[in-house]
């Protein structure tokens, strides 16, 4: 098989495996800076909780309107940011700590998500929810994610600044003068607003693993934000394309396939990055050779 | 420069819930330097984020008269920031141009040479491009006061500036603040070494959660003040009743 049959043709060949493609590339220049800026704002398992946190409000969506993507796209977000609300609301009156408060309310979320969805739904539905359906990705979703895309790199581009002092030094930018809860508020959006538009690509699950496992693998390429950002939005890209490219010769899901891609780039991260992997620890430890 | 000054009209405070300083009435002079210093716990730290506003005034109030938030710089504990923070020494000096260029303005290269030119006078030549991850706790605290001196604040704040740093590093960063205070600026910084406190600072505030001594550093800081701030903070209990001045 030659390179070109290996990795061109299935995308020249067939339009589901571009739709498919574009979709994933979209996702990872959106998702994967809002990935970097969760790990460093130390809230790395918030996305996961906010996935499910999601849920229920997809759940709603779909008894009412079927599986119509608009309707369940502003239910998964409604739901989404009534539970970070909550939890911030929680986690601000009581002495109970965000992480925690999140891990609540997803928890009391997902229950009656699946509660929901198990009412109507057949097991078929609930794993497109889950697991998303990548190579049958249609207009609307395509559109959904390029929309969130472009506002999530637009969004960011503004408050980029304010989110970086709010989380490296929250009293700094409270002395100058910047609203580092409407920030915070902001970004939680933003990032509600990916893992929804996602959930159609790769479903509930898997659209995190996009957004936090190249983030993720960039901590140990690169000792700026900007720097991360970049490695990191490549590494999803590029697992989103090798992650196709197996499912489609090996006849494997997709989602996962691209999951597991950024999983091994990650695996390699740790183990060979230049910033802090084994072997660059082991090669900066001379005292210890002889 | 003309500073303005920073009064306490019966202030309390709580940290978490549990009251931290109490009926704290004073002012911090225009152009003054003071020292605050007392037993762990007693309320310093609390007192100079109550000052930012990061820390909610619960009866009383304090006054920083016609200054823009802005015109007060505030240098925390270094153990507040989290050092392994991906950040560039450069971008970390430049947030004190905040004034400046706000939160969307471009930093320019006038911009970037006076955070050059900063970073300079507190002996970090060349260190632009370093991790923050990489510096010694020294050097970290240079590059902190490098941004205050960005900051071109009228009011400077300096929660613990000299705690864990070497007796190098002390000395020029103590230069800085005579420096400050002779501009004219009104300089709080919270010490625990009182042979410094002492020698460098003409006022001092002694703290246990109450006030116990607050003028000239000498008459302030003498062996029976500091034996009673000790027993005070000894002496004071979670579970305590409330007290008596605020409920009468």
């Amino acid at each position: 098989m030659s390179l070109y049959e290996l990795v061109v043709e299935p995308f020249v060949s067939y339009g589901f495996m571009r739709r498919a493609l574009i979709g994933c590339v979209a996702l990872s220049l959106g998702s994967v800076p809002l990935g970097v800026l969760l790990i460093i704002r130390r809230m790395s398992l918030m996305g996961d909780a906010m996935a499910h946190a999601i849920l229920p409000g997809a759940a709603v969506a779909f008894l009412f309107a079927g599986l119509s993507l608009w309707t369940m796209t502003i239910g998964g977000v409604v739901a989404g940011l009534t539970v970070a609300l909550l939890a911030g609301l929680v986690s601000r009156m009581t002495p109970l700590r965000e992480d925690a408060s999140f891990a609540a309310f997803y928890l009391i979320s997902l229950g009656l998500g699946v509660l929901l969805v198990s009412t109507r739904g057949s097991n078929v539905d609930i794993m497109h929810v889950l697991f998303g359906t990548v190579l049958a990705l249609d207009d609307g979703s395509i559109l959904l994610i390029a929309i969130v895309t472009s506002l999530t790199i637009n969004v960011l581009a503004i408050i980029y600044r304010l989110l970086v002092a709010e989380c490296f030094n929250p009293d700094f930018l409270r002395n100058v003068g910047g609203a580092g809860r409407a920030v915070h508020l902001v970004f939680l959006t933003l990032v509600v607003l990916n893992l929804v538009s996602g959930f159609q690509a790769l479903g509930t699950l898997m659209v995190v693993g996009i957004m936090m496992l190249p983030a993720a693998a960039a901590r140990f390429w690169s000792e700026t934000i900007p720097g991360q950002f970049i490695v990191g939005v490549v590494i999803g890209i590029g697992s989103s394309l090798a992650g196709l490219l197996v499912s489609y010769h090996a006849h494997l899901p997709s989602s996962p396939a691209i999951i597991l891609g950024a999983g091994t780039a990650y695996a390699i991260s740790v183990l060979v990055g230049p910033r802090g992997s084994f072997l660059s620890q082991a090669l900066h430890l001379p005292h210890l050779q002889r | 420069m003309k500073a303005p000054a920073i009064q306490f009209d019966d202030v309390t405070l709580a940290y978490r819930r549990h009251p931290a300083v109490h009926h704290l009435s004073g002012t911090f002079e225009p152009g003054s330097l003071t020292a605050i210093v007392g037993p762990n716990g007693a309320g310093k730290s609390t007192l100079i984020k109550a000052i930012i506003g990061a820390i909610r005034v619960d009866e009383g109030r304090i006054h920083v008269r016609d200054i823009d938030p802005r015109d007060i710089a505030y240098l925390p504990q270094q153990s507040e920031l989290d050092r392994s923070f991906p950040m560039e020494v450069l971008d970390l000096v430049s947030m004190g141009l905040w004034r400046r260029v706000g939160p969307l303005r471009r930093i320019d290269g006038e911009h970037l040479d006076r955070a050059v030119e900063a970073l300079a006078a507190v002996g970090l030549k060349d260190f632009e491009r370093r991790a923050i991850g990489t510096l010694s706790g020294g050097q970290m605290q240079r590059v902190l006061f490098a941004r205050m001196l960005l900051q071109d604040a009228r009011i400077l704040l300096l929660d613990e500036p000299f705690t864990a740093i070497d007796s190098r590093t002390t000395a020029d960063l103590l230069e800085l603040v005579q420096r400050w205070h002779g501009e004219g600026r009104t300089v709080v910084a919270v010490l625990h070494d009182l042979e410094i406190v002492r020698r460098e600072m003409p006022n001092t505030l002694l703290l246990a959660r109450e006030p116990v001594a607050w003028g000239p550093t000498a008459e302030a800081l003498t062996a029976e003040n500091l034996l009673l701030a000790r027993q005070m903070s000894e002496a004071t209990l979670e579970g305590a009743p409330v007290c008596r001045r605020a409920a009468a």
